[in-house]
């Protein structure tokens, strides 16, 4: 149930409504700007490369001698870590800060077998916790709490030769 | 500028509107003479009792009364989640009946809020205000979350998982957030405290014509925000008149498992006679609201309390392959330890000078389900949280050690509000003590 009351808001939206327009283009702007920058989990790297140059400031690249590295503050501070192979896939996704990142961006096409698993876990046993999914493909990590979330995905049959899954840090 | 005065004047409406949050709240002289609370004034029984549904392994449930602000018009939710690990009341819409005035930006655009949990399910719907009340406290207009799934418009991308937006998939009527904040968001969503910065994906202004737009809302004063009142998702016991300053979750002890644990939330530290301090251990919290344990050889710095975790999840050895403990995790649930046997254990927390052996077991999680059907109190459960050794900047998955419910079994665990105003001999907040 719920009511119109109106109780005024102050400065939840404009800082004016003459400028209400400009300021929905600005946050829709803010949204859609990370979003190019991440590779989805086993994509390709190329994209992360392509939006270098914009993400001036916001992209840290590593090279390493078994992966590269890629480092991007997405979600309000939150930061994504991006391991790509030689071969220029994404293998491996880090993530640690105030708010969860956007699971279904950051798993790209793992995201629908992470979220059965989720919801095949939950319905097995009621309850929040800390989030485990270690299947023969598909390894995800997430744990936190409200304030502090971290977690970590990876691919197993798409670690790099030579790299073993302690060194997705 | 015309526009501009206009504005003013609205938000000094508004503080007048919310003007007994400011002229009572936490750091505000109360008005008038306030009688000392009796014995039981700050005490809420709760119960460890499988929940609405009779499924939820240790989960704390509790009743809250919630009322039209200002009025006497008023009901009870029960089976409430008890969560140090999140802030606000959060309540299933389809469980209030009372015709709660829903926050909007006077423009016909509704607030709402998301919260996402680590498990992959989020809680959406609309902020509203409504007077709290447990034991004998009261949180005037205060606001909660009444959660639902919307209709004329979509859930934006930014809020994602799975919505836990009914009893059958949220197993609760609704989370009771304790945790050691006063607002669910803080400086990140205040349009001040975060200007220029990007808007967290948490507060949204919608409506049917435009859907959702990501907002900033102020959370005021204790946010250094002084142009606006603070509107976001707070903590009950924040907005208490007195006894505002955290609480006491206390439950007995469990041998192993057990059916129904009756315990208290009680209001306060070092308020009154029943909540004192006393001798327990004080763990400060850092920026993120965590603390240092110290397990298996590794520094794990970002450790938490948390009651709305129904386990102890803690990085596995496994996984990691660092020297220690290693327990095999559950082949049909691999978040549960199933270890062959009862497998002891040792940590230590760490804060300051505050040097605290915490020691426990874990038991196999399927043995524990299959053994103890009509059970819902477990205090050997476990599982994995992490991987590989812990750094706080280069692997933060394996760096927190998740004390969750059975961890309360047999203590009284202080959760401490960062912000509020503590008695003289009491530590300001945040912290968590037991």
């Amino acid at each position: 149930m719920k009511s119109m009351s109106r109780i005024w808001m102050p400065r939840i939206s404009a800082p004016s409504s003459s400028s209400r327009i400009a300021w929905m283009g600005l946050a829709l702007l803010m949204f859609l700007l990370p979003l190019p920058a991440l590779a989805a989990l086993g994509g390709d790297v190329e994209s992360v490369h392509q939006d270098q140059a914009q993400m001036k400031g916001t992209l840290k690249t590593t090279e390493g001698t078994t992966f590269t590295v890629h480092e991007i503050k997405a979600s309000a501070g939150t930061v994504v870590k991006e391991y790509a192979s030689p071969a220029g896939k994404v293998f491996a996704i880090t993530w640690h800060g105030q708010f969860i990142p956007n699971m279904q961006q950051l798993l790209g096409s793992y995201y629908q077998q992470f979220a059965d698993a989720a919801t095949t876990q939950r319905e097995a046993h009621a309850g929040h916790r800390a989030l485990n999914i270690q299947q023969p493909n598909l390894v995800v990590q997430n744990g936190g709490h409200m304030r502090s979330y971290f977690g970590k995905a990876y691919l197993p049959a798409m670690l790099p030769q030579g790299v073993t899954k302690d060194e997705i840090q | 500028m015309r526009r501009k005065t206009v504005r003013s004047l609205l938000i000094l409406l508004v503080v007048g509107a919310l003007g007994f949050l400011a002229a009572c709240g936490s750091n505000g002289t109360p008005v008038g003479v306030t009688p000392p609370p009796t014995p039981g004034q700050n005490i809420q029984p709760i119960s460890v009792n499988g929940g609405p549904l009779g499924n939820y392994d240790n989960g704390a449930f509790v009743s809250v009364e919630i009322c039209l602000p200002g009025t006497t018009t008023c009901q009870t939710i029960n089976d409430v989640l008890v969560d140090t690990g999140s802030v606000g009341l959060r309540l299933l819409a389809s469980q209030v009946t009372l015709n709660l005035p829903v926050l909007n930006d006077g423009n016909g655009d509704n607030l709402n809020n998301c919260i996402q949990f680590a498990d992959n399910s989020f809680l959406w719907g609309n902020v509203a205000q409504a007077d709290i009340k447990m034991a004998g406290e009261v949180a005037s207009a205060t606001s909660v979350q009444l959660i639902a799934n919307p209709s004329g418009y979509l859930i934006p991308p930014g809020c994602t998982g799975t919505n836990e937006d009914t009893q059958q998939t949220l197993a609760a009527n609704g989370i009771l957030g304790v945790g050691p904040e006063p607002f669910d968001c803080g400086l990140a969503c205040d349009p001040v405290a975060n200007g220029g910065g990007t808007i967290p994906p948490v507060y949204y202004l919608c409506s049917a014509n435009t859907g959702c737009v990501a907002a900033f809302v102020p959370c005021g004063n204790v946010c250094q925000d002084t142009q606006a009142a603070n509107a976001q998702i707070t903590n009950p016991v924040f907005n208490f008149t007195g006894d505002n300053n955290g609480v006491i979750l206390q439950l007995p002890s469990v041998a192993s498992a057990a059916a129904t644990v009756n315990g208290n939330l009680i209001f306060g530290i070092g308020t009154q006679t029943n909540n004192t301090l006393g001798s327990a251990a004080v763990l400060q919290l850092n920026s993120s609201d965590e603390f240092t344990t110290s397990f298996s050889g590794q520094l794990l710095n970002m450790s938490f309390i948390d009651s709305g975790s129904n386990g102890l999840f803690f990085p596995n050895g496994i996984e990691t392959g660092f020297a220690g403990d290693t327990i095999p995790v559950c082949t049909d649930n691999t978040s549960f330890y199933c270890p062959a046997t009862l497998t002891p254990f040792s940590a230590t927390n760490e804060s300051g000078s505050t040097n605290s052996a915490v020691n426990f077991s874990v038991d196999n999680s399927d043995n524990l389900s299959t053994q103890n059907p009509g059970d819902f109190a477990f205090v050997n459960l476990g599982g994995p949280l992490g991987s590989g050794a812990c750094n706080a900047t280069s692997n933060p998955t394996a760096c927190s050690f998740d004390f969750g419910l059975p961890f309360f079994y047999g203590r009284s665990v202080f959760t401490a509000i960062d912000g509020a105003v503590a008695p003289t001999g009491v530590p300001a907040g945040p912290f968590f003590a037991y």
